[in-house]
């Protein structure tokens, strides 16, 4: 089923929770809202649902504009972050739900349901109560009962921030190769850039109730298009330095309080085209470490991750997160040179915050 | 090392329950004085002949007369009467009212806008602000019998003929006084526990597909189980024992007994009997037995609602 949302906009009263939103997901597409929490993404998720209405704006699922069809109409399966599951109905009762609602013949319940508590592995569990159950398992009891109606579309609400570290990468794994084999065009709540990033086909950024970016997870992290699409988007987050660019012996050389660089690439030659005072952003991966650099900083912390290293390197008054293998045995207060990938370098206006690599 | 712990096996419990006893005191000791002494007091007095008729130079003379009480009470005609007259006051003022109605008004300003149903639900407490006294002068003028009564006027301005609502519907105001009170209870209760359903589970059910309707049946009701037992033993056993409203609305009334229920009976044996003689040592013995009955009742609630089974059974922690 394909979804067409066109000028969404959703207020409480004066608030205006989501504006002017307007996307479209592809037949069987796995689609993420990425943002920060107020950021109106669970808000259109609930409009998708039916739960809330839109302001202005249209909905379609197919052919069919669905803004007034209420929710028991629109064929949706969602999985919640608390679950949601009926705590005085059995596991079995739980999956059951929706199609004794549609009076599914008894036969057909006992079947359905058994199907897809095999799919999902809780096959056992059928005489549990919810309360028995471990969060991991009422997960999969609740996102059995959001396919047993076999929906056009599924939508999930942060279904996996309740569960532990571990359990979330294996639920993450499953759900998207779930997805991938039923084809069930899906949506995606998440504040956590993780999820959005390895789950979703397209992500939509959202913030303060705006659709900021609407892009593929690769596409989104080499050209973020604002300032914050690249502060939100990256772990560790992305260096910011407000520099100015000037040319020295003809070469260009960022300048900011802390240190002067030079750099020379053709992302720097565009940047240097469209002004002078910007604001440079620096992924951790796109800084080596080495002695003979232009740039010398003092780690001022480490933080150990097991594969590699996380440092923060002050130069100045400047903070940068750059990486480091274990090997280097790093300690704070070591002095480094920073080599910056100027092929890599992210610039923006800081006036409007807008990329100007990207348009 | 096994002796060692057997002996603090023995000893160690007096201490901590010393101090849980000490704690208990304040409390135990007002329930004892106020509540366990005055109900063996009425226990001793239902089997006495305490009464002003009997009373001789020795004011307050009571001789004990074991269950006598009871046999008259037991073999009196009108008793019959008046226990019928409560199961019928008890049953449908509860069922229309006090938890029917209740759930009714709670559901409905639930599924409606919020203010608005804090309004109605606000309006429904009235009845039991306002000052018994003054409420049942309200009703009285309301149902006068022709040619009074503010019904019956607005009837003759309508062109109605009038009706004699205080002599021929009595039980149907009498409900409606104590039910418009009893609502405003259970409402409060089954709106906060309708409001304490977590709003994912209501999403839930809304996307899983159900109406209204289903939803209630399904979802809401279920889970308002420990509350609607509340409601249902606490306002049967405070129907039971409450006569206020319909002391001052017909005094049991009129006629012989109409609309005589056993608490009212209690109190006019032993405290306004209308040949002036108190019988406290009779009216005692309708209140043991009214108490005899609640207790019954309140077991019977707890067994019908598997009270154990509300208490959740622990999570089991794999995968």
């Amino acid at each position: 089923m394909q979804v067409d949302i066109q000028n969404l906009t959703k207020k409480f009263g004066d608030v205006t929770a989501v504006a002017d939103v307007s996307l479209d997901i592809r037949d069987g597409e796995f689609v993420a809202f990425l943002g920060p929490s107020g950021c109106g993404k669970t808000t259109t998720l609930l409009m998708l649902a039916g739960i809330y209405k839109p302001t202005d704006g249209t909905i379609t699922f197919g052919e069919r504009i669905v803004n007034l069809v209420p929710p028991r109409e629109r064929n949706i399966g969602m999985v919640f972050q608390s679950y949601a599951l009926y705590p005085h109905m059995t596991v079995f009762g739980n999956i059951a739900y929706p199609l004794k609602l549609k009076n599914v013949s008894r036969a057909d319940q006992q079947e359905r349901v058994k199907r897809v508590a095999d799919v999902m592995g809780i096959g056992e569990l059928l005489d549990r109560k919810p309360a028995q159950l471990s969060g991991g398992q009422q997960q999969r009891v609740a996102l059995g009962r959001a396919l047993v109606k076999e929906p056009d579309i599924l939508l999930f609400d942060e279904p996996l921030s309740n569960l532990d570290a571990r359990l979330r990468l294996t639920m993450r794994a499953e759900i998207k190769a779930l997805q991938k084999r039923l084809g069930i065009t899906s949506v995606y709540v998440t504040h956590d850039q993780v999820e959005a990033l390895t789950m979703a086909d397209r992500i939509a950024v959202m913030n303060k109730g705006r659709l900021e970016a609407y892009a593929t997870p690769e596409d989104l992290y080499d050209h973020p298009r604002t300032t914050f699409i690249a502060n939100f988007v990256g772990n560790p987050p992305i260096n910011m330095v407000d520099v100015e660019l000037a040319q020295e012996n003809g070469q260009v050389v960022a300048r900011c309080a802390a240190f002067t660089v030079p750099l020379d690439s053709e992302r720097v030659r565009k940047a240097v085209a469209h002004g002078r005072k910007l604001t440079m952003g620096i992924r951790a991966e796109d800084i080596t470490l080495g002695d003979d650099a232009a740039l010398t900083g003092e780690v001022y912390a480490v933080e150990p991750l097991g594969r590699e290293d996380m440092l923060d390197v002050r130069i100045g008054a400047e903070s940068f997160f750059a990486l480091a293998t274990p090997q280097q045995r790093m300690r704070a207060g070591d002095r480094i040179g920073l080599h910056i990938d100027a092929e890599r370098l992210q610039f923006f206006d800081p006036a409007t915050g807008k990329s100007v690599l990207w348009e | 090392m096994n002796m060692n712990t057997s002996a603090r096996a023995r000893t160690a419990p007096t201490r901590p329950n010393l101090t849980a006893y000490a704690f208990l005191a304040p409390v135990a000791i007002l329930v004892v004085l106020f509540f366990i002494i005055p109900a063996l007091l009425v226990i001793y007095i239902s089997m006495t002949d305490l009464a002003t008729a009997n009373f001789t130079s020795d004011v307050g003379q009571m001789t004990f007369i074991g269950l006598k009480n009871y046999e008259t009470l037991f073999s009196d005609p009108y008793a019959r009467k008046i226990f019928f007259n409560t199961v019928f006051y008890v049953l449908v003022t509860l069922s229309l009212f006090n938890v029917g109605g209740a759930l009714v008004v709670a559901l409905l300003t639930a599924h409606i806008n919020r203010r608005a149903g804090f309004f109605f639900r606000a309006l429904w407490l009235l009845p039991r602000l306002m000052t018994s006294t003054v409420y049942i002068l309200m009703w009285e003028r309301m149902v006068a019998d022709p040619p009074y009564g503010i019904l019956n006027q607005l009837f003759g301005v309508a062109g109605y003929g009038t009706v004699a609502f205080n002599t021929n519907h009595i039980w149907t105001f009498v409900i409606l006084v104590n039910g418009i009170i009893g609502i405003s209870f259970g409402m409060i209760i089954f709106t906060s526990a309708i409001e304490s359903i977590s709003k994912d589970i209501m999403n839930a059910s809304l996307v899983d597909g159900s109406t209204a309707m289903q939803r209630i049946r399904y979802v809401i009701l279920p889970l308002m189980r420990w509350p609607l037992l509340f409601v249902l033993s606490y306002q049967t056993l405070s129907l039971l024992t409450s006569y206020e409203e319909i002391l001052l609305f017909t005094n049991g009334g009129p006629g012989v007994y109409q609309t005589e229920v056993w608490a009212l009976t209690a109190f006019h044996r032993a405290l306004s009997n209308y040949f002036g003689n108190a019988q406290w040592g009779y009216g005692s013995a309708f209140a043991v037995v009214l108490v005899i009955v609640g207790i019954v009742l309140a077991i019977l609630y707890l067994r019908i609602f598997r009270f154990r089974e509300l208490v959740s059974e622990p999570k089991i922690e794999n995968l």
